[in-house]
């Protein structure tokens, strides 16, 4: 890692599809430029040497937590799909999953 | 509190400790004061615009019942029928739950936060929900999608963020206690810059069963009020262990009340953080912290500089944990559950309605965000970045493990500057970040911070805030420390800082 690191604009319209974001062109200047300048900031880290250092995930690490495996009621059908963009039959109603050809 | 307690104004302008012992004495109902603050909503926010949504009819109700609870001989908590406003980032049952957010617009959710659970049991009277930066993202609120808020000391300014309306409601005298959320700084940055006190208590200390996660390793609920005692009393109503927060610590609520009211720094010894200063510090910042920490040697600590030389590093690897955790936490926001959809016209697959429904309801923070985790988290950058991050948070802990060796809480300026104008940062987004630099630290640690006003900038006249750090479930420290700072300059002014603030 240099601190010239960079981001393309093909980098960032690639991005934006693995996250599902349906950018347009102007974001995707914008984007770019915006987050070349953060990512060249944030890339000072790789300055540090960290070879024998162990990785934090969390600050306060806890483990093996459980808690007594008792009934509790969840949420009814009706709540549990009172947030729903489209419902039907009980159910949550979504787009097709599979493409015209499949 | 005195019997001179008669209009609705004053009770607006009382502590919420003030408050609930006289709801508790009986010389005012919580009907009354919950009336009091609605009408000072109703009179100011059109100003303010700290609430997205303002709750009339469930907080008469909620403080009618403790009300009529009270009439039945009931002893309740010191809390009781004192009203109180909620970051939207928070989950309520039958109120909407926006995370300032136009993907989850109109979203109300089927269950309470604990913490909100909590609040209810306790007769806390939830008044709304107040307006944040989208999904927690941001210093100024203006990344809100429903418009920014604006700060009561001056509405041209940022009230700070992301939990600027929680701050700004306390400051306004809208509501007397707030609850935030602070990944990064959202609680004590608005506390700086509109002469509040927030507290980031430790992580897992309040549970995050509700919070609508930004990064699960960093978010953390926490107590805005006017006064450290205050903040104390609400602290100790939403701490303690919950099962339904696998992040929740086990064991009790450090005696935070206690130390508000003792509030006594003698024999203390106090850290400054050398690296806390300097450039990008606004001089009037830098000479309210500095008298501040002369303060503390009047008051009888002792006061020694502390070197954390990692923490220059931390605001990278903070822009690299917490995009990476916030682009898989908002996976989520898909369209298919819950909140909006866009382009569901049998034309388009699931996935196109999916980046159709993320591109239309997340602003453009959200959206940079976003892509910076997924590309730190790609294949080939993974270590460079989140690994090198995560590495650097070790070396973070193992400063503040040093310091902690010598002293028993580290003090700094909040923020770097005072209040900065509606408009200054908002598409750029490292100047944006730079206000979160001297909170970050305590976040990526899972430590406990405060931060207290200690007075108006000589350059602006505008409010600066002091922070205070203290180690994993010593919270208590801070209410010490951050209560003897409140309780003397208290003295010396005559009043409170928040008086100061021009009338609405």
């Amino acid at each position: 890692m240099t601190s010239s690191a960079s981001i393309t604009r093909a980098e960032v319209a690639h991005l934006a599809n693995l996250a599902r974001l349906a950018l347009t062109d102007d974001e995707l200047d914008h984007f770019g430029d915006q987050l070349a300048v953060i990512i060249g900031a944030v890339s000072r880290i790789g300055d540090l040497e960290t070879a024998d250092v162990p990785p934090t995930s969390h600050a306060l690490p806890l483990t093996n937590v459980v808690r007594e495996d008792v009934v509790r009621p969840g949420l009814t059908q009706e709540q549990a799909l009172a947030g729903a963009p489209a419902a039907e039959d009980g159910r949550f109603r979504v787009p097709r999953i599979l493409g015209e050809e499949a | 509190m005195s019997a001179g307690v008669s209009t609705a104004s004053d009770l607006t302008r009382l502590t919420a400790a003030q408050t609930g012992a006289a709801i508790a004495a009986g010389e005012i109902s919580a009907v009354e004061t919950t009336r009091a603050h609605l009408e000072r909503i109703a009179a100011v926010d059109a100003r303010v615009h700290a609430f997205l949504h303002v709750d009339a009819e469930g907080a008469l109700a909620a403080a009618a019942a403790v009300d009529a609870r009270r009439a039945a001989g009931e002893q309740l908590g010191p809390l009781a029928g004192v009203p109180i406003a909620v970051k939207d980032v928070i989950a309520t049952s039958g109120l909407p739950t926006t995370c300032g957010s136009r993907i989850l617009e109109g979203w109300v959710p089927p269950y309470d936060a604990t913490v909100v659970r909590r609040l209810r049991e306790a007769g806390v009277v939830v008044l709304g929900k107040t307006n944040m930066d989208e999904f927690a993202m941001g210093s100024s609120t203006e990344h809100s999608a429903y418009g920014p808020t604006h700060n009561p000391w001056d509405l041209d300014r940022i009230p700070g963020g992301s939990g600027g309306g929680s701050a700004a409601s306390v400051a306004a005298f809208e509501a007397p206690l707030a609850i935030g959320t602070d990944t990064g700084g959202s609680i004590r940055q608005p506390a700086a810059v509109t002469g509040t006190v927030g507290v980031k208590p430790t992580y897992g200390g309040v549970s995050r069963y509700g919070l609508v996660a930004l990064a699960s390793s960093l978010d953390q609920a926490g107590p805005c009020a006017r006064t450290v005692l205050d903040a104390a009393l609400l602290h100790e109503i939403i701490a303690g262990h919950d099962p339904l927060d696998s992040t929740s610590i086990d064991s009790p609520t450090p005696p935070v009340v206690e130390a508000a009211r003792a509030a006594d720094v003698r024999g203390m010894r106090i850290g400054v953080v050398r690296q806390f200063a300097g450039e990008g510090y606004q001089p009037g910042v830098q000479q309210r912290f500095t008298e501040a920490v002369a303060l503390f040697e009047d008051l009888g600590a002792t006061v020694v500089e502390v070197d954390c030389p990692n923490f220059d590093y931390a605001l990278p690897a903070y822009y690299l944990i917490l995009p990476s955790e916030c682009s898989s936490n908002l996976a989520r926001f898909d369209g298919m559950r819950y909140g909006l959809r866009v382009g569901d016209d049998a034309t388009h697959s699931a996935e196109e309605v999916m980046a159709l429904t993320r591109a239309a309801g997340f602003g453009a923070e959200a959206k940079r965000r976003i892509i910076l985790g997924t590309y730190a988290l790609s294949s080939g950058y993974y270590d460079a970045y989140y690994g090198q991050a995560q590495k650097v948070r070790t070396l973070i802990v193992r400063d503040f493990d040093a310091a902690f060796a010598q002293v028993d809480v580290l003090v700094s300026p909040t923020t770097p500057t005072t209040a900065f104008p509606l408009g200054e940062r908002v598409d750029d987004p490292m100047a944006m970040y730079l206000a979160d630099l001297c909170t970050i630290p305590s976040n990526l640690a899972g430590n406990a911070s405060m931060s207290v006003p200690c007075g108006l900038s000589p350059d602006d006249g505008l409010p600066v805030g002091l922070q205070m750090i203290a180690p994993p479930m010593a919270d208590d420290r801070l209410y010490r420390v951050g209560g003897a700072v409140e309780a003397a300059l208290r003295d010396r002014w005559g009043h409170l800082l928040i008086e100061e603030a021009p009338p609405l």
